[in-house]
């Protein structure tokens, strides 16, 4: 290999993999379960696992639809709505937060109706959080899914249509398993930005333990009252990011494509 | 044209030679008049400080042309943990004793002086939505109301005002410092928020003040220390000198804080 290739290759994986190395060097391993097991962090942990998961659920019943118009519908603008969908992919979180507010919070755009019409405020509740994550990480999945929609097999489609199907069985029977994989890794990739996500969740939904206190922003307090739950606490994240990139394995570099 | 080059060459060269002189002279000397004084500081504030310390930096630097005096301002418990971690500071204002001891107790300075002290005030929407007039209307149910953290000196000095008036508030969030707390009355996002009462004042008709009485309020003392690790101590000393003296007072005292 020419140097002018391993040089900075080397030094791009030591500047990736160094503070994940310092990481685990620092971590309290002594008093881990100590820590770990506390009432605070399983507090957040549990309202972590069960925001993430709600996302990526909604983001799953609405992304999937979307992805198909976005693959398949030809219309002028459908491009300026693919740009709209993947926005909050590029935003930085805690603008989508800010951006939230002035829609969702309670002299919101929509939200000062929420408020005086239903009596529903979204802000510094556990709905705040998961309309926070959903709305960073439903781009996701739809450029997962989107991408094997496009690389699907049509022919197979045509030919369900042929024989009879209506075009609500064609896209229960034969478009929908042809993407599964990707839907999965997608929901997957989803689950985890969900997971880690911080600024929006802080701006729109507040912070209050139990509530809208996510894993993430339990690290962001830990670090000034108790530097070593806050590392013992990243531990817990940086494990879960393993495990979900363990699962996807390549797929993850495959986005577009079925196995 | 070659000419006009070479000259202005030779003033920039002069000048340049005259300004680095003058920040050597500054750095070397211990005893440093006014007219020595060059160089940058980076102060480390109380978020609550913010209006304050900008007009006293801006006093200072005209006080003393050729110096430059930034700020980072935040949270006191978390500028503490940046000053203890490395982090570039030659002056620190903390919004409670008990974060700049935790500077002292790492090292990161030797003694400080207090310079303010301030009170607590409860911060509602102009419209006054949940018609808040007490202390005790923030522990009713379906108020929503916003708090600093704990551990950060705005949220334990209402904690001890909550303590002082015997009444339970659950807010609905924590927030990191004292002008994030302010900025969720300010959008309406909650009925009410428990500020200092400069804040208050600093946000002019973006909120409504509703004071709290005297004998539940608490209060909270303001120390200031030129830190050990500081790259310019004659600079740093003399913004320390500045805040504590007569003219800095008059600053704080006209922004609502109190003789310390």
């Amino acid at each position: 290999m020419p140097v002018l290739i391993a040089a900075p290759a080397a030094i791009g994986f030591v500047f990736l993999a160094l503070p994940l190395f310092a990481l685990l060097v620092r971590a309290p391993w002594r008093g881990l379960r100590g820590v770990l097991t506390g009432h605070a962090p399983l507090t957040a942990l549990r309202l972590s696992l069960e925001c993430a998961t709600t996302a990526a659920a909604i983001s799953v019943v609405l992304g999937v639809p979307l992805a198909w118009v976005l693959a398949r519908v030809r219309a002028p603008g459908i491009g300026l709505l693919r740009a709209l969908v993947l926005l909050p992919l590029v935003v930085p979180p805690v603008v989508g937060g800010v951006a939230l507010l002035e829609a969702l919070g309670r002299r919101g755009v929509v939200g000062r109706y929420l408020d005086s019409w239903f009596g529903v405020t979204l802000p510094f509740t556990t709905s705040g959080v998961i309309v926070a994550e959903t709305f960073v990480a439903m781009p996701f999945l739809v450029i997962s899914v989107e991408g094997a929609l496009r690389a699907a097999d049509r022919d197979l489609e045509e030919a369900a249509a042929t024989l009879g199907a209506s075009r609500t069985t064609v896209f229960r029977r034969v478009t929908l398993p042809l993407v599964a994989p990707s839907v999965a890794a997608g929901a997957v990739l989803c689950w985890a930005r969900a997971l880690g996500e911080f600024g929006a969740t802080i701006t729109f939904a507040g912070n209050y333990p139990g509530t809208t206190q996510t894993m993430p922003l339990a690290v962001y307090n830990a670090l000034e009252t108790d530097p070593q739950s806050a590392v013992a606490l990243s531990l817990v994240l940086l494990a879960v990011a393993v495990v979900v990139l363990a699962a996807l394995r390549d797929r993850w570099l495959r986005t577009g494509w079925n196995a | 044209m070659r000419r006009a080059a070479a000259a202005a060459c030779a003033v920039a060269l002069t000048v340049t030679a005259c300004s680095s002189s003058k920040v050597i002279a500054a750095g070397g000397s211990s005893s440093s008049t006014s007219s020595a004084l060059g160089g940058t500081i980076t102060v480390f504030a109380a978020a609550s400080l913010t209006e304050a310390f900008t007009s006293l930096g801006h006093a200072f630097e005209t006080a003393h042309p050729g110096t430059h005096v930034t700020f980072d301002f935040g949270a006191s418990s978390a500028l503490a943990l940046q000053i203890n971690q490395g982090a570039t500071a030659d002056v620190f204002a903390s919004a409670a004793p008990k974060n700049m001891q935790q500077v002292i107790t790492a090292g990161g300075a030797t003694t400080s002086s207090d310079f303010a002290t301030n009170v607590m005030e409860i911060a509602v929407p102009p419209a006054n939505p949940a018609h808040i007039a007490s202390v005790a209307d923030l522990a009713r149910s379906g108020v929503k109301v916003a708090l600093c953290q704990p551990q950060v000196p705005c949220g334990s000095t209402a904690a001890q005002v909550f303590a002082n008036a015997r009444v339970s508030v659950h807010p609905v969030t924590l927030e990191q410092d004292v002008k994030a707390t302010l900025t969720k009355v300010e959008l309406g996002e909650v009925d009410a928020g428990v500020v200092y009462v400069t804040d208050v004042r600093a946000a002019g008709t973006k909120v409504r003040g509703v004071p709290i009485a005297a004998a539940v309020n608490a209060s909270t003392a303001y120390p200031i220390a030129a830190l050990t690790h500081t790259r310019n101590s004659a600079l740093a000393q003399a913004f320390v000198g500045f805040v504590l003296s007569a003219a800095g007072r008059a600053v704080l005292l006209a922004d609502g804080f109190q003789a310390p």
